[in-house]
């Protein structure tokens, strides 16, 4: 028997329910699975929790009305700091806000992954961590220390939504970025992970050196949508070369538009409209995606 | 090139600079992490100069001996000695081996910092950037901070807006577990360079001026402070750039982003106010 985990974006879009909690893996304006989430813009999906190291989907999910509330440690795009959807929804009180530190963000989600309720940390002692969440809870070391450590509870999500470079219809991922950044515990801490990659072949079989750029196992993996070019905005470069940068121009543009109240019905209608291809058209075209170049920092 | 034809941020520079060599861990192999312009040059100026055995990182994922230069267009002729992924930041970090110099938006007289929002949390006159890595940082390493404008805005009368760093806060840490607090190392500003080796830390009365950039006086830094500093015993002026520093500044930063951190690039010797 061999195993088929392809799915359109539309299929993945489809499993997702009113109210789950997504995790979506990149960091900021990195590596994020923009074309799944811009199937989610796409869909009358509502109430979200969005868990991540927010780029520019935690500010257009917001823009779009789709979220309820967001669980961050910052919503940045880097060369523009502050994320303006993102801004905007925070300070018309309109998401409710778990914001944490970024280490103790993964050490949610493996708390999740390792099935505990919680994992300790001396992490938020001495801020206002506490006070800005308080549901999180303090406990003390058991051992002759007696330690009151914070007890960062389980980051249970119900979806994580993961971008990757090549993957096989059996869900085996080939992750070729410079810094996998925390994707692996977003794959685990989901009780259904979905991939988009630029590259969908029929089955990986390759060299020791490449089969270690395999993050997570396949059988943390629901579905595998092929999607080209589907980080933009964001950047997807590659360890091998090749690979795209941000699209600088793009989101300078579309944090532009969030100073108009319309701003982002504007961009929605010019680039959500239609599906996938239709925004790949919009933008300029695969090829011109594929040439953006890597940023050099 | 001489130090009278050196910019502030220059002097900048070589005081965060400083904030590296020998601190808490003398001749240490610690991360040294520069978030921001000068911050990053400094790190850079530190490996190059005094502190050779400090970890610095690419400004991406890797580990280099070699600082690279700020601007570069494409990473043609980067060489690594390791890799230093967000993971692995987080590991080295949580186990203490690290000094962080970052650019806080609030300081407080407990040397509590913020960068998370202005106004009340719960729905923010200005959300930033948010919490980011600073509680984490703040309770297992040391921390210095670099602040491009002093001002009473940023040296808050009261507690900041929003505690993200921990500080020399009597009410945040029971007086047994005030031993393990890393500590805020040096404030590094456009008018001085600051320590919290003051009369009092655990009391509020911990900031302290030890050097003023050239120019500057003591009373000038305090009406742009929204607390009372202390002076150190040994107060002095802020060394100027010297001219192996200023290379090694003109070669990290060939297109002289630095020159943009401050308003209108002031040259090294100020105006009195």
């Amino acid at each position: 028997m061999a195993l088929n985990k392809e799915m359109s974006a539309a299929q993945v879009v489809a499993r997702l329910r009113d109210g789950m909690t997504i995790g979506i893996g990149g960091w900021g304006p990195r590596r994020k699975p923009m074309a799944l989430v811009r199937e989610i813009l796409r869909s009358p999906l509502k109430d979200l929790t969005v868990v991540g190291y927010g780029g520019p989907e935690m500010g257009m999910l917001c823009a779009a009305g789709k979220v309820k509330k967001l669980i961050y440690g910052f919503v940045s795009l880097d060369f523009i700091p502050l994320e303006p959807y993102f801004r905007k929804a925070r300070e018309a009180g309109a998401v409710e806000a778990m914001e944490l530190d970024e280490g103790l963000l993964h050490w949610g989600l493996r708390a999740a992954a390792m099935r505990l309720p919680f994992l300790p940390t001396r992490v938020g002692l001495g801020t206002d961590l506490m006070k800005i969440n308080p549901g999180l809870r303090t406990v003390r070391s058991p051992y002759d220390d007696g330690e009151e450590l914070l007890a960062m509870p389980a980051l249970k999500l119900d979806a994580a939504l993961l971008h990757v470079h090549r993957a096989d219809r059996w869900g085996n991922t080939r992750l070729y970025a410079p810094d996998p950044f925390f994707d692996e515990w977003f794959a685990r801490a989901a009780r259904a992970c979905y991939v988009s990659c630029e590259e969908l072949v029929e089955r990986l079989e390759t060299d020791e050196a490449d089969a270690q750029c395999n993050s997570f196992e396949r059988n943390l993996v629901t579905g595998v949508v092929h999607a080209p070019g589907g980080a933009h905005p964001t950047s997807h470069v590659s360890i091998h070369g090749g690979g795209y940068g941000w699209d600088a121009a793009h989101l300078t543009r579309y944090c532009a538009g969030a100073e108009a109240d319309d701003g982002w019905r504007r961009y929605a209608e010019e680039f959500l409209a239609g599906d996938e291809a239709a925004y790949r058209r919009a933008v300029g075209g695969l090829e011109k995606i594929l040439a953006l170049p890597r940023q050099v920092f | 090139m001489s130090a009278s034809t050196a910019t502030l941020a220059e002097l900048l520079i070589c005081a965060c600079a400083e904030v590296w060599r020998d601190a808490g861990d003398p001749g240490g192999e610690i991360l040294a992490t520069g978030i921001g312009v000068i911050p990053r040059l400094a790190q850079g100026l530190a490996k190059l100069t005094h502190s050779p055995q400090l970890l610095i990182t690419d400004g991406e994922a890797y580990l280099t001996e070699t600082p690279v230069a700020l601007g570069a267009k494409t990473h043609a002729g980067r060489a690594y000695s390791g890799w230093m992924p967000y993971a692995r930041v987080f590991d080295a970090l949580w186990g203490g081996r690290r000094h962080a110099l970052v650019m806080p938006v609030q300081v407080d007289r407990y040397g509590q910092a913020n960068i998370s929002c202005i106004g009340e949390f719960a729905r923010p006159k200005r959300q930033m950037l948010g919490l980011r890595g600073f509680p984490g940082n703040s309770v297992h390493h040391l921390n210095s901070f670099f602040v491009p404008q002093h001002s009473p805005r940023v040296f808050v009368a009261g507690e900041v807006d929003v505690v993200c760093a921990a500080g020399y806060h009597p009410g945040r840490w029971p007086a047994a577990a005030r031993g393990s607090f890393p500590g805020v190392h040096r404030v590094v500003t456009d008018l001085c360079v600051m320590d919290f080796g003051g009369p009092d830390p655990w009391g509020g009365q911990g900031l302290r001026v030890v050097s003023l950039h050239p120019g500057v006086s003591f009373e000038q830094v305090q009406a742009a402070t929204g607390f009372p500093l202390a002076r150190a015993p040994e107060l002095h002026e802020t060394p100027l750039p010297t001219r192996e520093q200023l290379e090694i500044i003109r070669r990290l930063d060939p297109n002289d982003l630095r020159g943009q951190q401050l308003k209108d690039n002031p040259p090294l010797t100020r105006k009195a106010a």
